[in-house]
């Protein structure tokens, strides 16, 4: 069994390409269940964004398996033939295709390091394949992994704690004045479209009171409708500015609507308390003369693209931290994937012995039909704890080096002493064939282990 | 017993500062558990000292200006301790331990005992106790406004630096500041009453206006009319945050008062 992704992202891809290539969501099961037909593909989940179209399966054979889901991503559009699709994609498998899912997971290949939607997106995709149970143990874990060291990676580095767009910028130098935004009242001075994005945020922080003015009346009370805020006469806002905690100014002017003594007004109706302004109008709407005013911090669209811009390399340096997370969790997840082999031969192991514990017990009492049940349950009791007390050790050594690099030898030793692969029948006396097809009619030995795998899977 | 104590509670203190101005300078946020584990040991050892000191001295002695240090540091940590766990800003530590390290040294380099006034009463303790609750309180607000005013002029020069991102929001400054000002005054307004009364009793005069006394009286008054601006005329952040510092420098030259007087009294 080998995880497989294979896919294209925005930094393979170009839109034109995404854009064909991305499932929408009414058509996910559709194609889960077409990907999962092909032969040799086990378990597939599809994580389709506007930034990726990712395949992640679980393949029996590595190139079998790429190739099937090359073709399945070629068929998903029609329009797009696989000469155009090939360059685009990007293949991993192994270690290094549980790597890529953990760090699309933690936003590491985002185009925006650290935004937190990938984890949403890849959650939904994970419900979609639950939903069609076209995921089986190896996914389950997987995906799951990937989604906690996502989670692991947001609240021991700090990629998503700062703003990398202006709007989001504004709301956290607002944070920086006021510790606490509940009680505070935004003015908004203009519908600038950056402006009616930072008001948003600012009202999911808690804002309270929304007051708007624009130019044109009816524009204000239209957007106080939006907002569910008040809208104030463009007249008359600069006597109104002394309520406003945060005022956001982006107007079409060409001249500076505030200056430094509207603002020194307001401050002193305010009694000191400060004030947050923000001008994201070019040109500038208020005098940066505002400066000067103690107890106002005006801040305009370049010290917030600064800002931006500053926190967009720290997430950089965070991101390595997150890296280095990332190489731990793949190796325990590695790991994993290594026991999995191991558990199956134990599973067959056990179903061995109890086979021919069963059929020998069933000889015996055949003959001895005198017994008494008590008896009967002796002698099963005594069958019982010779096989186990047999098997104990090689159980417990097969556990113990599930993890050393001797494993699979062990493994392989196991299953050649139980004969829990199908024996070749030359290896056989008569008398040992004869035994074992009685006991194993309804089944071979060596589809065994994989029908408990199966079972699991499905 | 006491001593030894007292040493490990100054090395503790030390290694705390330390911690926490590294802490205050880097970026990741490691170091903030260490310096709090090593303040919190600290504040442990200090109190098992200040316990000792308390049990080997009588009642009818009178306060030493170390034991009233060491008392005014220990109140420092224990407040910045609270706060730290109400409100979870490590960065605090970074300010108010170096504080409490500082009064803890001047007061292992005074000499062994500034004799303060003569043992009459109970109400010596308790104006000790008192005097330095107040002074505690202006500390607190001390550190909120030294911390405003970097707060304040890193926001306007707009510098991101990691001091910005570490110091907490200016309006949670300024309620610090307010609160603790507000808090440390009725302290020290009782402080000094209790003052005038060991006075009367001891020297038979409330006020002979010697530098504690006048110290005093300075202080309460400074004090009085920040809060009276900050009640009235908007005397709120910046303003109140210059004040504070001040404030707190009148707070030390009155400590500094009564260490003159002692050596005064001795003479």
């Amino acid at each position: 069994m080998h995880v497989i992704v294979v896919g294209l992202s925005h930094k393979t891809a170009p839109i034109e390409i995404r854009e064909k290539l991305a499932v929408p969501e009414s058509r996910l099961g559709e194609a889960l269940g077409r990907l999962c037909s092909y032969e040799g593909v086990r378990e597939g989940m599809l994580l389709s964004t506007c930034n990726r179209v990712e395949v992640y399966s679980v393949v029996e054979d590595v190139e079998v398996g790429h190739e099937r889901i090359q073709e399945f991503l070629a068929d998903t559009n029609l329009s797009l033939s696989s000469e155009q699709l090939t360059p685009h994609l990007y293949w991993y498998t192994g270690d290094r295709a549980i790597a890529h899912l953990f760090r699309v997971a933690a936003s590491l290949d985002s185009m925006v390091v650290g935004e937190p939607q990938i984890l949403g997106q890849l959650k939904d995709a994970f419900e979609v394949a639950l939903a069609h149970k076209t995921t089986g143990v190896i996914m389950n874990k997987i995906v799951k992994k990937a989604i906690s060291v996502a989670k692991r990676v947001r609240t021991e580095t700090k990629i998503a704690e700062t703003a990398v767009s202006v709007s989001y910028a504004a709301v956290e130098l607002a944070k920086k004045i006021f510790s606490n935004l509940d009680e505070k009242t935004v003015m908004l001075v203009g519908a600038g479209e950056m402006a009616k994005l930072a008001a948003r945020h600012l009202i999911a922080q808690g804002v309270r009171q929304v007051r708007i003015t624009t130019r044109t009346p009816q524009h204000a009370i239209d957007l106080a409708d939006k907002f569910g805020g008040t809208p104030v006469p463009f007249d008359h806002f600069k006597d109104e500015m002394a309520a406003a905690d945060i005022v956001l100014v982006s107007t079409g002017a060409s001249h500076y609507l505030v200056g430094a003594e509207d603002v020194q007004r307001a401050v002193d109706k305010r009694g000191n308390r400060p004030m947050f302004l923000i001008d994201i109008s070019v040109p500038r709407n208020i005098d940066p003369a505002v400066r000067h005013v103690d107890n106002a911090f005006l801040f305009d669209i370049d010290d917030l693209t600064h800002r931006v811009q500053q926190n967009r390399e720290e997430r950089l340096q965070e991101a390595e931290k997150a890296e280095r997370m990332i190489v731990e969790e793949v190796a325990v997840a590695v790991e994993w994937m290594k026991s999995l082999e191991v558990t199956p031969t134990i599973i067959a192991l056990r179903n061995r012995v109890d086979e021919i514990k069963r059929m020998e017990v069933e000889r015996v009492l055949g003959r001895l039909s005198h017994l008494s049940p008590q008896d009967r349950e002796l002698v099963e009791g005594l069958a019982s704890s010779i096989v186990n007390k047999l098997i104990h050790r090689t159980m417990v050594t097969l556990k113990a080096e599930v993890n050393s690099s001797n494993g699979p030898a062990f493994v392989e030793a196991a299953r050649r002493f139980f004969h829990l692969d199908r024996p070749s029948s030359s290896e056989l006396s008569e008398a040992d064939r004869s035994r074992y097809l009685a006991g194993r009619s309804h089944t071979s030995d060596r589809e065994e282990p994989e029908s408990v795998v199966h079972k699991q899977v499905r | 017993m006491a001593s030894v104590c007292f040493m490990i509670t100054m090395a503790l203190y030390l290694a705390a500062t330390i911690s926490f101005l590294i802490y205050l300078l880097r970026r990741s946020d490691a170091l903030s558990n260490i310096s709090l584990g090593i303040t919190a040991v600290g504040f442990l050892v200090h109190t098992v000292a200040l316990a000792a000191k308390a049990a080997a001295s009588s009642s009818s002695s009178h306060p030493s200006f170390f034991e009233a240090l060491s008392f005014f540091s220990w109140m420092i940590i224990l407040v910045f301790l609270l706060v730290e766990f109400r409100h979870r800003i490590p960065v605090l530590g970074s300010f108010m331990v170096p504080l409490a390290l500082m009064s803890l040294v001047s007061a292992a380099a005074l000499p062994e005992t500034v004799p303060t006034l003569k043992p009459v009463f109970k109400t010596l303790w308790v104006h000790v106790a008192l005097s330095m609750l107040g002074a505690v309180g202006f500390a607190v607000g001390f550190v909120a406004g030294v911390m405003y005013l970097i707060q304040e002029r890193l926001l306007k020069s707009k510098r991101f630096n990691v001091l910005y991102s570490k110091l907490p929001a200016l309006d949670f400054l300024d309620r610090l500041n307010q609160q603790s000002i507000v808090l440390g005054f009725p302290l020290l307004t009782l402080g000094i009453v209790t003052g005038a009364i060991s006075a009367e009793f001891s020297r038979g005069s409330y006020m002979t206006w010697n530098p504690e006394q006048t110290g005093a009286v300075v202080t309460w008054l400074f004090y009085f009319v920040v809060l009276l601006g900050r009640l009235t005329v908007g005397w709120r952040a910046k303003r109140a945050a210059y004040l504070t510092v001040v404030g707190f420098a009148c707070v030390i030259l009155t400590l500094v008062g009564v260490v003159l007087k002692g050596h005064g009294d001795v003479s």
